[in-house]
């Protein structure tokens, strides 16, 4: 569950002050609009419609660019009232119109259902690729889709589902929303049903309930996201810690085992984002060297950013650092089993001391 | 006769006023409705919001109780008439809300409490600001110290906690449009919980949040469904977590970071003081009532407190979480740490010498910025 997390891992300074200015050139692209969904039926074509239609009563010139091959009744009733184009026919399948959309250049278009591999011979691949035309050619886009065709969610969505999609739609795309909405509603209770279903039932509850807090975290992920850029763009210096972040302090001798055991967990629980950082020491004996490398390896291995750092104060350093990236958790080792005379003065106390604004969890070594 | 079923509780959770809680609550009571179910309102505040009042339409609503205090009229749920009423399904909003002084029950989720008790399930509103472990980020979110609280326990018993979302911008335009308040209190509400980057952060929050609800209930599995029993969830490797309760006013941010670290770890919660004659009678009045509270708040979340007996705090703490089997100890940043004499005073640091075998946690303001 920690993959989508690192997709989406906070960004440096540099890299959002980059994206500002990319922004700033890019002036006229077109707004995308997400609506997320966990499964079929919780209603996101629905909202989606509904919320065509509240647009069209308010004046606004409204297209819809995709419907779903099966459209429910209520939403039927919506599509009467609203323009659509209907999708292409080519040889082999269906793909939205780009070039009528393109020319009839509606405010806004709806396209219901974002996963969608068009028949080979056009000019994009997939829908998703139709979509990022249309918003270049400076389209408000409202469109939806369903957690199982996330892409890098795909070895996490087959382990709950035991089914293969092929048609995905990347992260970054659905990142590079201006506005996600999450459709969400429980999953149905199986009521009275007879005992030879129950299981199957609730089996089916289940799977349903894990996509459901799949597609919560996406959408806590791509908001906290858009919250870093808002902040960053607007030269807040403010750290909000909705997400739980730690930082893991490492030395060459540090006893890693527990702290890494304990972060992975309080990061998955929590969904939070999980970095392991080293202060760089001069003339570190190749032993030293060589059980560094080891740690970090680990680290890396457990989905960690690593972030090797330079300094002469390595208290200072983790701090600045710590702060530049929003932690709100700092792991430490108690170094060398220190008496209280020890602590005193020492990094690890200088760490408890300067820390303002984060926890300190200090592990025995 | 059959044993009485608890009434089942569904929660429409929202980060802000305004993303359509209680417009969902009243749309899912005409559903039931529709099908059959015996649904009526027990409370239900219009705020002049005129498509959620028209959503109440043909709804039976059970009167408000009129509560007289100082000399002024209030008006409370009646829960009393309610359980009278006896209906299947009931309609509360504003689960987080405070009762007026003179009302049988302090709290309204209280009231609610003893309608699902008499078997009436309970469709109910709430905002992510009133959860009360996520109370400091809240804070350093928003600016904003909420008092109408509801323990974490509570929201947990829900039989299903449902997000109502709606993005912020377009929650914005309806606070423009004058849908949410009406002018003078929007430009309030503006100024608070209503900035643009607050809603974006709240709404992370409540998603995230969100989420943990469906874990929570996903790792209890059935035997949460329609129990509304305390729940434990069983983790691989056992935590167990003691907090250190002291007359530090931070010591609520430490019981609450205590309390929200082992909800999410499934571990057990322990608060504890270590008093010379094992009980409180000895202090000064002022840390007297401090330390009550605090042991008061911590038995509110449902947290073992119990006072200890030790001339030494560290070392009566250590040995307390030693015998019990805790692995990691909470504690409070202390005041004033950086001078030498306040450093010996204070049992931190003894403790992180003396416990070398749990994991110490130091809990710090999670600071609100300076508006």
């Amino acid at each position: 569950m920690g993959s989508v997390t690192r997709e989406i891992r906070r960004k440096t300074p540099e890299e959002l002050l980059r994206e500002c200015q990319a922004e700033e050139t890019a002036a006229k692209k077109g707004h995308l609009k997400i609506f997320l969904g966990y499964a079929s039926g919780v209603g996101k074509s629905f909202r989606m419609l509904d919320e065509a239609r509240r647009r069209r009563e308010r004046g606004q010139d409204v297209v819809v660019g995709a419907i779903q091959p099966q459209v429910p009744p209520e939403s039927k009733a919506l599509l009467n009232n609203l323009e659509v184009i209907p999708l292409k026919q080519v040889d082999n399948g269906t793909a939205i119109d780009l070039e009528t959309l393109i020319r009839r250049h509606p405010v806004v278009c709806f396209i219901d259902g974002l996963a969608y591999n068009n028949p080979p011979g056009l000019r994009n691949p997939t829908r998703w690729q139709d979509v990022q035309e249309l918003l270049n050619a400076g389209i408000k886009v409202i469109a939806s889709i369903n957690i199982q065709y996330v892409a890098e969610l795909q070895k996490e969505v087959e382990a709950i589902t035991g089914k293969h999609v092929s048609e995905t739609v990347p992260v970054s795309f659905i990142k590079s929303a201006d506005e996600i909405e999450i459709v969400d509603a429980p999953p149905e209770e199986p009521m009275d049903r007879p005992p030879e279903e129950q299981a199957e039932a609730q089996k089916r509850e289940q799977r349903l309930s894990r996509l459901r807090e799949l597609a919560l975290v996406l959408a806590a992920d791509v908001v906290d996201h858009q919250l870093n850029e808002y902040l960053e763009c607007h030269g807040l210096k403010q750290q909000f810690g909705a997400n739980e972040r730690i930082l893991v302090c490492i030395t060459p001798r540090a006893n890693m085992q527990e702290m890494m055991e304990m972060a992975q967990i309080i990061a998955q629980r929590f969904h939070g984002e999980l970095t392991v950082a080293y202060v760089n020491q001069p003339n570190i004996s190749s032993v030293d060297q060589a059980a560094l490398d080891a740690r970090l390896a680990i680290a890396s291995a457990a989905g960690a950013h690593v972030e090797i750092l330079e300094g002469d104060n390595p208290a200072d350093i983790l701090l600045d650092f710590a702060r530049s990236r929003g932690i709100t958790q700092l792991f430490v080792g108690h170094s060398q089993r220190a008496g209280i005379s020890r602590l005193w003065g020492s990094p690890i106390e200088k760490l408890i001391r300067d820390s303002r604004g984060m926890d300190v969890r200090v592990f025995p070594q | 006769m059959t044993e009485q079923q608890r009434g089942k509780l569904k929660i429409f959770m929202g980060y802000a006023a305004g993303v359509g809680k209680t417009y969902k609550m009243l749309e899912e009571a005409q559903e039931l409705k529709g099908s059959g179910v015996d649904i009526v309102v027990g409370y239900f505040e219009p705020h002049g919001r005129q498509y959620t009042i028209a959503k109440s339409d043909g709804l039976e609503t059970i009167p408000r109780k009129r509560i007289d205090y100082r000399g002024s009229a209030f008006e409370e749920m009646d829960t009393e008439a309610i359980l009278v009423r006896r209906p299947q399904a009931c309609a509360v909003d504003e689960f987080p809300h405070t009762n007026v002084p003179g009302s049988s029950r302090g709290k309204r989720w209280e009231d609610v409490q003893v309608l699902l008790d008499a078997g009436i399930d309970v469709l109910t509103t709430m905002n992510i600001q009133h959860l009360e472990s996520l109370n400091d980020q809240v804070w350093n979110i928003s600016g904003v110290r909420v008092r109408e609280t509801v323990p974490d326990w509570v929201v947990q018993q829900a039989d299903e906690v449902v997000m109502v979302d709606l993005t912020p911008r377009a929650l914005l335009h309806r606070l423009q449009r004058g849908v949410v308040y009406e002018r003078g209190k929007a430009e309030q509400a503006l100024q608070k919980f209503f900035r643009e980057s607050t809603l974006v952060a709240l709404r992370e929050l409540a998603l995230r949040q969100a989420a943990h609800e469906v874990e929570h209930r996903i790792s209890n599995g059935q035997t949460l469904v329609g129990s509304g029993t305390d729940v434990a969830a069983h983790p691989k490797k056992h935590h167990r977590i003691l907090v250190l309760v002291t007359a530090n006013p931070k010591t609520a941010m430490a019981i609450r970071r205590a309390k929200r670290m082992g909800d999410f770890l499934g571990a057990e919660c322990f608060a504890v003081t270590v008093q010379p004659s094992g009980d409180l009678s000895g202090l000064p009045e002022e840390d007297r009532e401090a330390i009550e509270r605090h042991l008061n708040f911590a038995r509110n979340l449902h947290i073992e407190a119990r006072i200890l007996e030790g001339e030494d705090v560290a070392s009566a703490v250590v040995d307390f979480a030693r015998r019990n089997q805790v692995t990691q100890i909470f504690v409070t940043r202390p005041r004033g740490w950086s001078s030498l004499t306040a450093l010996a005073r204070d049992p931190v640091q003894k403790i992180i010498g003396l416990a070398k075998d749990m994991q110490i946690v130091i809990v710090s303001d999670r600071e609100p910025v300076a508006r």
